[in-house]
């Protein structure tokens, strides 16, 4: 999964979509998650990273990271939700 | 530094009721400009259009006839105006005006040396809201499905062609959403009490709404597009605060639509992008648009350039604008000497 190339991000959690004009606020862990995803990272990449940095378990990751990436695709922050036209 | 040109430029629009006239973004994106020193004249058509009162904006403002006063009695005042002014520049910003001024466009460039720069009646007349499905073929662009309707005797056939719910609009101004049959009858004894017919019934299109002001320079070349996203909306639709975008198929609709038309002067595209990412244009406004002062925030003077249009000289196109800027708008109330509102209601000039 890839996200949009031109969302913007900033420090505080502040998410700016520039093709649709949305922005959204993520708390640090979903910042952290969305700059490797931009970063090109895998979610297997994503979720050694996680499961090394803090204490969690594979299977509450596995869940709050699916939930995660099922939002920013209904938000459309997904690279291909979005056609090119005309 | 760039010495600027002194110049004198009328401005009509300067109301600011819940529907905001736009000459006084137009003023300020003037007053703003590198190139020009610019002395505002306003032309005003009541006396509690709040741009009369600002000073630091409006140099001074005369009253001018109602456009349905006809044009040759608005030639008569501004043949006054200007033998008071010496008007280099005329923007006029209402809808319900500019047939008069497109008219008289040739007129006032010739006896009275006043620059325009307005679309030519052609293109004027052809993006009617009621024209509208038929410019939509012709320039090939999504148009949601319309009719036009001249009495309330066919209100209740609509349900043949509309799923509901529907927009009835005016055919200058006023859009309002019917759910229901009733409803369609109400906002068409309205609008039609205000506007005149024919009133338009389009089909309601689910979606983001998203606008373009732009500005094409007769020959086919967009001069400058700034694409908005509306974030705040009013009872009656407006934008009351909105955020610049990034948007290609935007810009690639407005570009194709400025070159098929050859649009000379200021626009605004009024778009509702849906879900599926389908683009419906619903409304082309042939002048700029109350928010036009967020081009300028983001890089683009367009009243700036369509000035130096209508001066005749040759403009290059913006390359680029600020992405993410928001306007966010507010009313504020002045403080109005009665002596200066006696004076506008009773002279017509202040």
């Amino acid at each position: 999964m890839k996200l949009k190339k031109n969302l913007a991000l900033s420090d505080s959690g502040f998410v700016f979509d520039p093709s649709t004009g949305d922005s959204f606020s993520t708390n640090p862990i979903g910042l952290e998650i969305i700059r490797m995803l931009k970063e090109g990272k895998t979610s297997n990449d994503i979720k050694a990273h996680i499961l090394k940095t803090y204490m969690t378990d594979d299977a509450s990751f596995e869940k709050d990271f699916y939930d995660f990436i099922n939002m920013l695709t209904k938000h459309n922050l997904v690279e291909g939700g979005e056609k090119e036209k005309n | 530094m760039v010495k600027k040109k002194k110049i004198n430029i009328a401005v009509t629009g300067l109301n600011a009721i819940d529907s905001p006239g736009p000459g006084v973004p137009v003023i300020r994106a003037l007053k703003e400009s590198k190139l020009f020193d610019v002395r505002i004249i306003g032309l005003s058509y009541e006396s509690l259009e709040p741009g009369i009162y600002m000073h630091n904006l409006v140099d001074k403002t005369y009253q001018v006839p109602l456009p349905s006063a006809g044009k040759a009695t608005l030639m008569e005042r501004l043949r006054y105006i200007n033998s008071v002014e010496k008007i280099d520049v005329i923007i006029p910003n209402f809808d319900a005006e500019l047939f008069n001024f497109i008219k008289l466009a040739d007129t006032l460039k010739k006896d009275l040396k006043i620059n325009t720069f307005l679309p030519t009646l052609e293109q004027f007349e052809e993006r009617h809201k009621s024209n509208l499905p038929e410019y939509g073929k012709k320039h090939k662009i999504k148009i949601p499905y319309s009719k036009l309707i001249f009495s309330v005797k066919e209100i209740p056939s609509l349900t043949n062609e509309f799923i509901y719910p529907l927009v009835v609009k005016g055919k200058f101004y006023d859009a309002s959403i019917a759910y229901t049959p009733e409803q369609v009858a109400t906002y068409f004894n309205k609008i039609s009490a205000k506007w005149g017919l024919p009133v338009i019934i389009q089909q309601f299109v689910h979606g983001q709404e998203v606008n373009v002001t732009a500005i094409g320079d007769g020959k086919g070349n967009t001069i400058g597009a700034v694409p908005m996203r509306k974030q705040y909306i009013t009872d009656k639709g407006k934008a009351w605060s909105g955020i610049s975008i990034d948007d290609k198929n935007l810009l690639n609709m407005t570009h194709k639509l400025i070159k098929s038309t050859k649009w000379k002067g200021g626009m605004e595209l009024e778009i509702i992008k849906t879900s599926e990412g389908d683009y419906y244009l619903i409304e082309i406004n042939p002048r700029f648009p109350a928010w036009v002062y967020l081009a300028v925030g983001c890089g683009q003077n367009h009243p700036e350039a369509l000035v130096r249009l209508a001066l005749g000289e040759k403009v290059e196109p913006f390359k680029k604008y600020d992405i993410g800027k928001l306007f966010v708008r507010y009313s504020w109330d002045m403080i109005v000497n009665l002596k200066e509102f006696e004076k506008i209601s009773t002279l017509g000039e202040l």
